[in-house]
């Protein structure tokens, strides 16, 4: 173990995966001489050459379909984009084709692609550049999608996506990259897709939360267990699709209250979905209506003070929480 | 690229005022983008801002021609078009801010700044995005059967993503009076041109398009810029004609406020060539001087006049409020939107 950044987390699990594949490379903008818009990608260029890690011109419908070409015929392509939000540019590539190849072609062909970049606000950069689009491409069956919100997670989760035979969304946290955390260096060390988290145990109520807005929740947690003596369960699902559903319904069993919290728009957004699995399996645990927390219902503002007030932070989903406890 | 003293008959006609006024412009530019930087440091500014230091000679150039009511569209560099555009130093400044007296009451920043009353469209951050915008403004004028045009700069790398081929087709097949102007300034980011576009001159792709012309120029030479401007523009009002203009130019400063100015993409010996011998602000006053155009007491006077209007921007920005809470739900449609607070108790 080593406490390493998130930043250096994710370039051990491209290093690694890439020492142990010839078949696998990289490609984005920036991602070669640069070192990386976000230095994810540092010395990748130097030590694997430019086949296997490739500057891309600014075209990311171009090259999400070149990575899509390229694992049809059995490469293993990790498509970095600059920012998510640049990646609708290339929303074809990544829904109409990658999403949707096994299927059409019962089976004949799969799709081993990695796409990954940041995602979510990070200071001051307004409308454009700021979104969070976890629910749109967990919206889309074919697809996988994981939002790691630590450096341990980030490393393990991307290797196994790196592995899998399906295309992953892999969602980076823009203003996670500084964050530490200890992390294996065994390069065996992988997490599997699809399996939740309890990263503090709790009594009272659960919150479920992924990405940047999961150390909200945890600070959340701490405030409330010093000032209300409230015991908070926080859960974080890691991979969006498939959702490991059932360790959520266990804490809501166990707790009978329920808190979801995530960045993006609360219209559709991946805890409307969660309320929609726990009212169907959990319905009867529950002693109050569960509670989301999520991004301003309003594109992201440039001014700083709106721009914090956009965020899920802690002081709100300490609120909802004491709502749902019936503490207010 | 030398620095080249523009012949006597290419002062293009103009007279002594408007060649003044243009230096003016790209003092103001300059000077402007020097304070947005320093108010960067100091915190005032955030996000990602972009400097135009170097490329003064583009916009003053392509702008300086055209009637007020023409329109206009840019990237995310796009203070000193804004600027020499007319929109009011100050709103810009309080943009960059973050205050209510932006001129997008601190909700765009500065990626995003749009002035309805100067036709000016933008300010876009997503690379290549606004180009086919700029033909639907000229879908527009040609449906209206009005005789403007609309000039859309763009960066050297968005020659190479696909919104570049959709909109030019566009705007050839439909005679659209639309001007592309790239500012090719050597550079997307960290990727030198040469990297990125299989070709040598990004203006020869002109010639996909029936109908279009391409011009490749010097863009350090204001004059060449308005020149070649000016004849973009009788094609279009005239003759409904598109073009497109690759003006070669180079920024002095980083990518943006948070990239560095050289490193792994060019060197610092690079940077300084460029400054010391084709800065396009020096070059131009060259050329005023050898033709007897200005008077060094004007050089000082410019400096100062400039001076107080940057000064007055920064005054007027830090006197602006910063937005309320509520300013949050407005602007997001025509009317009132009262499920944003309904679903959202904790706000
Ligand atoms: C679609 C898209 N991809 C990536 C980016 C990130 N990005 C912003 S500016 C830029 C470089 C653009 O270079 P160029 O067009 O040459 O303009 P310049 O910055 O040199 O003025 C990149 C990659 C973006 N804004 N939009
Ligand atoms: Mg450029």
């Amino acid at each position: 173990m080593a406490v390493i950044t998130y930043r250096d987390a994710l370039n051990q699990a491209l290093r690694e995966e890439m020492r142990r594949d010839p078949d696998i490379f990289l490609m984005g903008e920036e991602v070669g001489a640069y070192q990386g818009a976000y230095k994810v990608s540092r010395g990748l260029l130097e030590e694997f050459g430019e086949w296997r890690v490739r500057d891309m011109p600014i075209a990311e419908l171009g090259f999400t379909g070149l990575g899509v070409g390229a694992a049809m015929v059995g490469l293993r392509p990790i498509v970095e984009y600059m920012t998510w939000s640049f990646a609708l540019l290339a929303i074809d590539g990544i829904v109409n084709s990658a999403a949707k190849m096994r299927y059409m072609s019962g089976s004949q062909f799969k799709m081993p692609i990695t796409f990954r970049g940041p995602s979510g606000a990070a200071n001051q950069l307004a409308a454009t550049h700021s979104q969070a689009l976890d629910s749109w491409y967990a919206h889309v069956p074919g697809l996988k999608v994981v939002a790691p919100a630590t450096a341990r997670d980030a490393k393990g989760l991307l290797k196994s996506a790196i592995r899998d035979d399906d295309p992953v969304v892999f969602l980076e946290g823009e203003l996670l990259y500084g964050s530490k955390d200890d992390v294996p260096e065994d390069e065996d060390f992988t997490l599997p897709l699809g399996v939740s988290e309890i990263k503090r145990p709790g009594r009272d109520v659960t919150v479920v939360v992924h990405s940047r807005p999961l150390h909200s929740a945890l600070a959340a947690a701490d405030t409330l267990e010093r000032e209300d003596g409230i015991s908070v369960e926080v859960i974080d699902p890691r991979t969006l699709r498939p959702m490991d559903i059932d360790t959520v319904l266990d804490s809501v069993r166990k707790t009978n209250r329920c808190v979801i919290v995530e960045e993006g728009w609360p219209v559709c957004g991946i805890g409307a979905q969660i309320v929609d699995d726990i009212q169907r399996e959990a319905f009867d645990y529950l002693d109050a209506p569960i509670a989301r927390v999520t991004g301003a219902d309003a594109p992201h503002p440039y001014a700083a003070n709106l721009e914090q007030l956009h965020f899920p932070q802690a002081d709100l989903i300490v609120k909802a929480i004491r709502q749902v406890c019936y503490r207010d | 690229m030398a620095t080249k003293i523009t012949q006597s008959d290419e002062l293009l006609g103009l007279d002594r005022g408007a060649l003044i006024e243009m230096l003016r412009w790209m003092v103001l530019g300059r000077r402007f983008e020097e304070r947005a930087g320093e108010m960067y440091q100091v915190g005032e500014i955030g996000g990602f801002c972009h400097l135009y230091i170097g490329q003064e000679a583009v916009a003053v150039g392509a702008l300086t021609p055209l009637r007020g009511d023409d329109y206009v569209i840019t990237a995310y560099r796009d203070h000193v078009h804004g600027l020499v555009r007319g929109m009011d130093p100050g709103a810009i400044m309080a943009e960059l801010f973050g205050r209510v007296d932006g001129s997008s009451k601190g909700k765009g920043g500065s990626m995003h700044l749009f002035d309805a009353a100067t036709n000016f469209m933008g300010g876009h951050a997503i690379v290549g995005g606004h180009l086919p915008i700029a033909v639907g403004i000229g879908y527009a004028i040609r449906y209206r059967d009005t005789d403007q045009v609309c000039v859309c700069f763009l960066g050297d790398s968005v020659a190479n993503i696909g919104a570049f081929n959709e909109a030019l087709n566009m705007a050839a097949l439909f005679r659209l009076p639309v001007i592309f102007i790239i500012e090719n300034n050597q550079y997307g980011m960290g990727t030198a041109v040469h990297r990125a576009a299989a070709i040598e001159n990004l203006a020869d792709r002109a010639c996909a398009y029936s109908g279009m012309q391409g011009w490749t120029i010097d863009g350090m030479e204001v004059l060449e810029v308005r020149r070649t401007v000016e004849m973009a523009v009788e094609r279009a009002r005239t003759h409904k004609l598109p073009s497109l203009i690759e003006a070669k130019t180079y920024r002095f400063v980083g990518h943006s406020m948070s990239d560095p100015n050289y490193g792994h993409y060019r060197t610092k010996e690079e940077v300084h060539q460029f400054k010391a011998h084709d800065d396009p602000i020096k070059g131009y006053i060259e050329t005023l001087r050898a033709h007897g155009m200005i008077k060094e007491s004007e050089l000082s006077d410019i400096e100062a006049e400039v001076k107080k209007i940057v000064d007055d921007s920064v005054e007027f920005a830090k006197r602006s409020p910063v937005p309320q809470a509520d300013d949050l739900y407005d602007d997001i449609y025509s009317g009132e939107y009262p499920d944003a607070k309904r679903r959202d108790p904790w706000r």
